[in-house]
């Protein structure tokens, strides 16, 4: 009979209509009155104390608090995360980036007299307006210095806000993806989760930092 | 009555054209004549950045060609890569991969059908019930590789990374859902009468045509021809899967969608044999460098993608980029037989059979 498939689908549509719904709202959902205290983790009487406008919100549903996706330990996110004391400036990023983007100028120098630390880092500035997150410069680095991060809110108006220098990749919070850095996951490190920072240069690496005589007996006495 | 002749427009930018790609059509009345399919819109010149790239770098540039299938891209450079250079991959890498171009060749049928369809004018709602599976998908490749479309994920030798632990758990429920999924999206369009009407008995492809002008995938296994290249010249572990080849009968738009949507049944059956197979190890041998360096010689790998055959033809000059890299692009060569499709057919036939092709015209210009 002619319009059994339309109904069959309408019937679908009816089903999913009902089902659990699928859409993440970023950045802002509208929620009631306990989805509101649920996320300020605050009692009813001291949410209307503080606040009291958002309250009479909530009780009509649209008190908005953020939501976020989720997101994978490893999803390449866009502020680069870089561990000064790692890196060495031996550029192997900037080689191995297909598109080039990455600028590093060195000094030899002046702030470890240990092998292969002894290059003051002048430049290093990845311009992320050119970059497509591949994430080579990443695998290639072999002091896990440089890292992806996890952010992906760096829209900007101009071009040159897109380039990170050297002295925001300095100061910046680090929350490092754990992609190509298994050391991490080893330790189940989560970057979207509260207090995720790192601040330990030593807590990123694949292994310790070697010994002095460990650097001797390898680059001196074997040699 | 006397009629004239109209030629028009139609692109590069227009909804229904998936991309950038322009045709010039004659009419008489709603009647088509003449097709001229024009193309270049978005020729980025992929081969030759290839040239000046290293070949691990080369996987990057890969993933941009077919922008719904990276997967599948990776895997036939990978493949060519290593016949060039004589890498053997280690088997859990192996595995991985096939697991990963399966679940691709789902996002990619999913978005041919949903684009098929809202073509037809059913406007959004199977596409959007489509792109939600394709979503889970996606969300399975972050956590794998770091990025849901532009993926990278694999290297010669293998993958470069092994799947996290939690990914293993996401994939069971992925697959213990999609075929109740795949039930809704059967119950919605296949029976539906004005979706019949629409597509069956439109722009028939004959099965000789098919094969004169070597169309591949799903489109020739539409009209009736039983060529997959999993099954007639296996690559990576696909001799140890058994799974069906659904073909079509009449060649018609329904029998292109019919076929697509039975294939991602059959990869949801395939992944389910990899996970039976699959076993610890490592990822990638260890002795592959980092700066593949092959011989002097040259390679050629086809694997069958979602759109149809495709393969890198890669020249080694032995130094440490390709000498030449030449695409064999599935959705160019399929896209050549549109104008004798739809001659005689109507305009609303035109995009609905443009949708059938399935093209994506990052791979057509590349």
């Amino acid at each position: 009979m002619f319009g059994i498939g339309l109904l069959k689908g309408l019937f679908t549509t009816l089903k999913n209509l009902l089902g659990p719904v699928f859409t993440v709202q970023y950045p802002n959902k509208k929620v009631g009155l306990i989805g509101a205290l649920k996320f300020h983790k605050k009692s009813p009487l001291e949410f209307l104390r503080t606040q009291p406008n958002e309250f009479i919100k909530s009780l009509a549903g649209l008190h908005e608090v953020p939501e976020y996706p989720s997101q994978a330990p490893r999803f390449r996110g866009q502020d680069f995360n870089w561990f000064e004391d790692r890196c060495t400036g031996c550029a192997s990023c900037a080689k191995y980036c297909p598109l080039g983007i990455i600028k590093i100028e060195t000094t030899p120098g002046s702030r470890d007299e240990k092998e292969g630390s002894s290059y003051d880092i002048d430049v290093f500035d990845i311009d992320i307006g050119r970059c497509m997150f591949c994430g080579l410069c990443v695998e290639a680095c072999p002091f896990d210095a440089l890292h992806m991060g996890s952010g992906f809110e760096r829209a900007n108006e101009k071009r040159k806000g897109l380039v990170i220098p050297v002295d925001e990749l300095r100061t910046a919070i680090k929350t490092p993806s754990t992609w190509f850095r298994p050391q991490m996951e080893d330790k189940n490190y989560k970057p979207k989760e509260k207090g995720a920072e790192i601040k330990d240069w030593h807590d990123v690496g694949r292994h310790e930092q070697p010994s002095d005589e460990e650097l001797t007996e390898k680059w001196v006495n074997e040699r | 009555m006397s009629t004239e002749l109209v030629t028009m427009n139609i692109g590069p930018i227009h909804p229904s054209t998936h991309g950038v790609f322009r045709m010039r059509v004659t009419f008489d009345g709603e009647t088509i004549i003449d097709a001229e399919p024009i193309i270049g819109y978005l020729h980025r010149g992929s081969e030759k950045l290839a040239e000046e790239r290293t070949y691990t770098q080369v996987v990057t540039l890969t993933d941009r060609m077919d922008y719904t299938a990276s997967m599948t891209n990776n895997q036939a450079y990978i493949l060519s890569v290593e016949k060039l250079s004589g890498i053997t991959p280690s088997e859990r890498g192996v595995w991985l991969r096939m697991i990963a171009s399966e679940l691709q060749r789902i996002a990619a049928h999913s978005v041919a059908i949903g684009f098929l369809i809202n073509d037809l004018g059913a406007w959004h709602t199977p596409l959007l019930y489509l792109l939600r599976e394709r979503e889970k998908i996606l969300e399975l490749f972050e956590m794998m590789c770091g990025a849901r479309i532009t993926n990278s994920y694999l290297r010669p030798g293998g993958v470069f990374m092994d799947a996290p632990d939690e990914f293993w758990p996401s994939l069971n429920r992925f697959l213990d859902e999609m075929p109740n999924r795949l039930d809704d999206i059967e119950n919605l369009l296949t029976d539906n009468e004005i979706i019949l009407a629409r597509t069956q008995n439109v722009a028939i492809l004959d099965k000789n045509d098919a094969i004169n002008a070597s169309i591949t995938g799903p489109m020739l296994r539409a009209s009736g021809v039983d060529w997959d290249l999993r099954h007639r010249n296996p690559y990576d572990y696909y001799e140890k899967i058994s799974f069906r080849r659904p073909l079509g009968t009449v060649g018609d738009n329904n029998d292109r969608y019919l076929v697509r949507l039975h294939e991602i049944r059959e990869s949801l059956k395939i992944v389910e044999q990899c996970l039976d197979l699959i076993e610890p190890g490592p990822v990638q041998p260890e002795e592959v460098p980092f700066l593949v360096r092959p011989p002097k010689g040259e390679s050629y790998v086809p694997i069958e993608a979602p759109k149809g055959e495709l393969g890198f033809y890669l020249v080694s000059d032995g130094g440490i980029s390709p000498f030449r890299c030449h695409v064999r692009a599935p959705s160019l060569i399929n896209l050549t037989l549109l104008r004798d499709m739809v001659i005689g057919y109507k305009i609303a036939d035109l995009f609905v059979t443009f949708g059938s092709i399935d093209v994506n015209m990052g791979e057509v210009d590349r």
